[in-house]
């Protein structure tokens, strides 16, 4: 029976595993421009297979942060947790871009007992605390695979003129530094950003474009970039609307005792005409 | 009637009296629909050069600007070409820019070389762009590119299709 359950716990967290990928998170803001007078913005955070739907759930990842255009912290009102997306409102008084994500980052660790038994930690649910790692994987793991994990959503909201004090990076995880402004995105013209991992150039990340409405298309209609050795990718919208950027990021200069680094982003941009 | 006699040869006559260097006309169309809103306006010039070198001027800004603690300007970033070239960079009122929403009719705007609101314009090239957006409407940019200076009076036009009517656009040495 112990054996049974242990299988099945192992199986279950394979398919989410899956699951997980094909799911996206977002942070779907109302407006992402306001007037030079500024006033309120209310948010969605969702996790879904289309953009922007609310079919999968509300994503349990850490607090809502804000950063004002002065770089300083602004706190989130309203919150509300759903079943099948987070809401939040946030007042947005000051002249420039405020950067509004959710962030997280971790351990995982994987391996095959001598009996040929697959391990895993932490348990499902549950935060890896690194001063565990040493208790928790056994001496003679055999196949172990230790990962450093991060994840950060975000997305950008601008009063008035653009500004750039809160997209400062903060060297942790892959993030995205803009070249072109988040919030002045135009269908006619490429927009070009540097990704980052740990505060250094992410070359050959994985991105992933998709406009908003995917349920009434007939396919998804992505468009795939790979950043250069400098972490440079140049992104051609083609149309107006609000879209999804997925960034996935892999190497083997982890920090010990991980031996793999791995990083998504995503965030939502609104695009313009012209 | 003598009114508006009046007001047609005052509107022949001022390219003669005044002899602007850029006379802009705006036609905003009448519309029969069943909820109008006189639309909200922008006339602006751009260079045609591209990225950080790309010089923009806003001509005419038209918009509720009587509403109590400036409410109305909360709808101009729905100019919304317009807003991402100059307008989010602007302060309301901008004197002797912004003003009032037009109603349908043709409306004049004349403009001086090394005067304001135009300053002095470097010889180029450039687009006039006019940008109509009304509430519970649409919203239409029309665009008339030229170069200055020109040796001789020059005009050109271009026709909207939805909001915006006829843009014309006299040029003077």
């Amino acid at each position: 029976m112990k054996k049974f359950i242990q299988c099945a716990f192992f199986s279950t967290t394979m398919i989410l595993a899956g699951v997980a990928h094909a799911h996206s998170m977002w942070l779907l803001p109302s407006d992402t421009s306001k007037g030079a007078k500024g006033g309120w913005v209310t948010f969605d955070l969702a996790l879904s297979t289309e953009f922007f739907t609310f079919d999968s759930g509300s994503p349990k990842m850490g607090p809502i942060q804000i950063i004002a255009p002065d770089a300083t912290a602004t706190e989130v009102q309203n919150a509300f947790e759903g079943k099948l997306r987070t809401s939040f409102d946030v007042e947005m008084n000051q002249q420039g871009t405020y950067k509004v994500f959710v962030a997280s980052s971790g351990l995982n660790a994987r391996w095959e007992t001598e009996e040929g038994k697959r391990g895993f930690w932490p348990a499902r649910g549950a935060k890896a605390d690194p001063a565990d790692f040493a208790t928790a994987v056994p001496k003679n793991a055999k196949n172990l695979e230790v990962t450093q994990t991060s994840r950060r959503v975000e997305t950008f909201v601008t009063v008035g003129a653009t500004s750039k004090g809160a997209l400062k990076p903060t060297n942790q995880g892959l993030e995205l530094v803009p070249v072109t402004h988040p919030n002045d995105l135009a269908a006619s013209e490429p927009s070009e950003f540097i990704f980052l991992i740990d505060g250094k150039p992410a070359a050959g990340a994985k991105i992933e474009v998709v406009e908003g409405g995917s349920r009434y298309r007939l396919s998804p209609g992505e468009q795939h970039y790979e950043t250069d050795k400098n972490g440079h990718v140049k992104i051609q919208w083609k149309k107006t609307g609000m879209f999804w950027l997925g960034a996935e990021y892999k190497d083997n200069k982890a920090t010990k005792p991980a031996t793999i680094r791995s990083g998504t982003y995503s965030a939502t941009f609104e695009v313009l005409a012209e | 009637m003598l009114k508006k006699i009046t007001l047609a040869c005052a509107l022949l006559l001022s390219p003669l009296t005044h002899a602007a260097n850029l006379q802009i006309s705006v036609e905003i169309p009448k519309l029969n629909v069943a909820e109008y809103h006189a639309p909200y306006t922008a006339v602006w010039l751009e260079s045609a050069a591209e990225g950080d070198k790309k010089f923009t001027k806003t001509l005419a800004i038209w918009y509720a600007d009587k509403k109590r603690e400036g409410g109305g300007e909360k709808w101009l970033k729905d100019l919304r070409q317009w807003w991402r070239r100059d307008g989010r960079n602007l302060t309301m009122p901008v004197d002797g820019v912004s003003g009032a929403t037009k109603l349908a009719g043709v409306h004049q705007l004349s403009f001086t070389q090394g005067a304001e609101p135009l300053g002095t314009l470097a010889k180029g090239n450039y687009v006039l762009f006019v940008e109509i957006a009304r509430e519970d409407g649409g919203r239409e940019v029309v665009k008339v590119p030229f170069a200055w200076p020109v040796e001789k009076a020059t005009s050109l036009s271009a026709n909207g299709t939805t909001e915006v009517g006829v843009v014309t656009l006299e040029l003077n040495p």
